[in-house]
């Protein structure tokens, strides 16, 4: 057990390092710099143009950058934002439970209709309810987000008003952030209606980013599902007497489970990617609108340490899920 | 009162290509006790007619029966509710693989009490502790130790021994083990057996074993069912048949048996089991017999009483007029040099 997380954990490295790579090269070949940018429209006087650049160190050649750069990180400083001047690790720690609370939301949303859903569906194989199912999810699978978002926002929010277009709270509450979690220091706050307030904003996003994963984990349910329920075992628990749902809901399921899980690992990935296009849309004060608002400015240290903490995080969710599915499955229990 | 009776019992699954029909017209009487031995080729219809006794034919197939009782009771208008309280209590079934047969999910203990706790109501303790006097009666060592083994981690044959143990554990009236042996080594497939025929003798329970083995039959059945493409062919004591066969296709059986071969090359049946779409229409063996007439071939023949059992056939082995109505019907010149 431990030398499969030793294993696991060494494995970050290079990872880690291909990602510090990706993130510092890739933003560089964008055209124009942090400095052109935040002058804007008006722009610059090249004499102090160059003496900025000198100031933030990027005069230098490439390489010589990146080396600075990695040295930096290794000492764990992933430097300030160019335009807050706020150390990158404080603005992310800041904004990073918002994007958590609705990923989770997200999955929780995907999980709690995608299993019954694939479940139903395999159990009724070939019905009217499994065609439709699995076609929703086919469309769910692949519609873009960020046209997803628009229609429900032209729908509920502009069509029926009834619930808000963006940001994570109504303006009216000032909530202290005890936990960063919305859901729950709104609760903590006391304070009357902030918590629905809370819980609208959530909504649509939630939908938004849960709709992929959604689609994802009915189609895996089912077909695992379907795979498990024409295994010998079930046949051995209808032998035993035992009633349909047990036989469904503990032997088939618990078997059915172990792909799911798999790709519910798999989902957290494209969880955090789908983040950024949700925040962008809906204006959630996450760490994807941050990293989309630092494309744009260019600033790059912000863009390079949200990456790289990202890519940390996705890992680490990871390395959890493979440990989960030792307990879900015992025969890759790992032992020793 | 028989403990099973079953008439003219059918088992149909459409396909696309139509219906398929796996069990023809089967009827069947099992007393308390006793040992039927059901044997066939893969296909003849001896697994579903099995598992159409325990309920347990699959989604879409049909099952028709003019009576299908089991200890008095009728199957066919059975709930599902009482149906469920029978298996698993009274009829019990173990299976040709026991290592896909048992949950890879949950500890052996997990799979053995939960059929105690079901059927007989036992609290976890007292299910635990008779879980490990059923595990000892099937003759796995270190009983204790074993509940929390997942079967991934056990041998086929403890595995098999752990179905024996759950399929036994409410004490069954009857236990249908359907190839109970098939996936095991040979030491390991007299053991079963031996354990199987001890548990039967002791609790005096009804045992069906279906098998494609006839040394199996040989012994441990006292009554043998042949079947062939979902029909029985024929029926009759262990000792009569293994005597004198009476059937042509029992008597091919038999001699394909490397036991009883004299020296050269195996005995072999020629030609398949008819599927879906060449199902004879006479006698559903005459395309591979030996013996088949034009009558055969176009009449086919009903299951009749023949000497102390039961028969399907025009031309019984041990009838004394047979060459005569062999004759009169036409022989076929056999195929089966081809």
């Amino acid at each position: 057990m431990l030398r499969f997380i030793l294993t696991r954990v060494s494995l970050i490295i290079p990872t880690f390092l291909g990602i510090t790579l990706l993130a510092f090269f890739l933003i560089r070949l964008v055209p124009g710099d942090p400095i052109e940018t935040l002058a804007g429209e008006r722009g610059i006087d090249p004499a102090r143009h160059e003496q900025l650049l000198k100031e933030y160190g990027l005069d230098k050649p490439i390489f010589v950058q990146y080396g600075i750069y990695l040295s930096r990180v290794l000492q764990g400083d992933l430097g300030k934002s160019m335009i807050t001047q706020e150390p990158v690790l404080n603005e992310f720690k800041a904004l990073f439970p918002a994007t958590v609370e609705l990923a989770l939301c997200a999955i929780l949303f995907a999980l709690m209709i995608g299993l019954p859903a694939g479940i139903i569906a395999a159990l009724r194989r070939n019905s009217i309810f499994d065609h439709g199912v699995m076609g929703i999810s086919l469309t769910g699978y692949s519609m873009p987000i960020f046209w997803w978002g628009l229609i429900l926002i032209l729908i509920f929010s502009v069509q029926f008003d009834l619930t808000p277009v963006s940001g994570r709270i109504d303006v009216l509450y000032y909530i202290e952030p005890t936990t960063g979690f919305l859901l729950i220091d709104t609760l903590l706050s006391e304070e009357e209606g902030a918590f629905w307030s809370a819980v609208e904003h959530l909504i649509l996003p939630t939908i938004v980013l849960g709709t992929v994963p959604l689609a994802v984990i009915a189609r895996m349910t089912r077909s695992a599902m379907l795979e498990v329920l024409g295994e010998d075992y079930i046949r051995t628990a209808k032998a035993k007497g035992l009633s349909r749902f047990r036989i469904v809901a503990l032997h088939a399921l618990r078997n059915a489970l172990i792909p799911v899980i798999t790709v519910i690992g798999l989902q957290i990935g494209v969880l955090f990617t789908g983040a950024i296009l949700t925040e962008t849309i809906f204006s959630w004060p996450g760490v994807g609108k941050w990293l989309i608002d630092a494309i744009f400015r260019r600033d790059y240290p912000v863009l390079q340490g949200g990456a790289l903490l990202l890519g940390v995080v996705v890992m680490s969710v990871n390395l959890l899920v493979d440990l989960a599915y030792g307990l879900i499955n015992p025969r890759i229990r790992h032992t020793r | 009162m028989a403990l099973v009776e079953i008439e003219n019992l059918s088992v149909e699954f459409p396909t696309q290509g139509g219906i398929m029909r796996a069990v023809d017209g089967v009827s069947l009487k099992l007393e308390e006790g006793e040992v039927l031995g059901v044997v066939g080729e893969s296909g003849s219809g001896k697994s579903v007619t099995m598992l159409a006794l325990m309920g347990l034919i699959p989604f879409p197939g049909r099952v028709k029966a003019d009576k299908l009782t089991f200890n008095g009771r009728d199957l066919l208008t059975i709930s599902e509710r009482d149906r469920r309280k029978l298996t698993g209590k009274d009829v019990a079934m173990i299976f040709q693989e026991p290592m896909t047969s048992l949950n890879p999910s949950f500890t052996i203990g997990f799979q053995l009490t939960e059929t105690l706790r079901l059927h007989e109501g036992m609290d976890r303790k007292a299910a635990r502790r008779r879980a490990i006097e059923l595990l000892e009666q099937v003759g796995i060592p270190s009983p204790e130790s074993r509940l929390s083994a997942f079967p991934h981690q056990m041998s086929g044959g403890m595995n098999q021994r752990v179905m024996i143990a759950m399929a036994i554990a409410c004490n069954p009236k009857l236990l249908i083990a359907d190839e109970p042996t098939t996936a095991l080594d040979v030491t390991i497939q007299a053991q079963i057996l031996d354990l199987l025929m001890t548990l039967q003798k002791e609790r005096n329970m009804g045992l069906v074993m279906i098998t494609h083995n006839m040394g199996v039959v040989a012994d441990t059945a006292q009554r043998v069912m042949v079947m062939y493409a979902g029909q029985i062919m024929e029926e009759r004591s262990a000792a009569d048949l293994f005597a004198s066969p009476q059937h042509p296709y029992t008597a091919a059986l038999l001699a394909a048996l490397p036991e009883r071969s004299e020296g050269g090359r195996l005995a072999t049946i020629p030609g398949v089991v008819p599927g879906l779409y060449d199902r004879p229409k006479g006698c559903l063996f005459s395309p591979r017999c030996a013996y088949a007439t034009e009558h055969s071939r176009s009449v086919r023949p009903e299951l009749r009483p023949w000497a102390g059992g039961h028969i399907r056939c025009h031309y019984p082995l041990g009838d004394p007029d047979r060459d005569a109505a062999i004759q009169h019907d036409h022989p076929i010149k056999t195929e089966a040099a081809s």
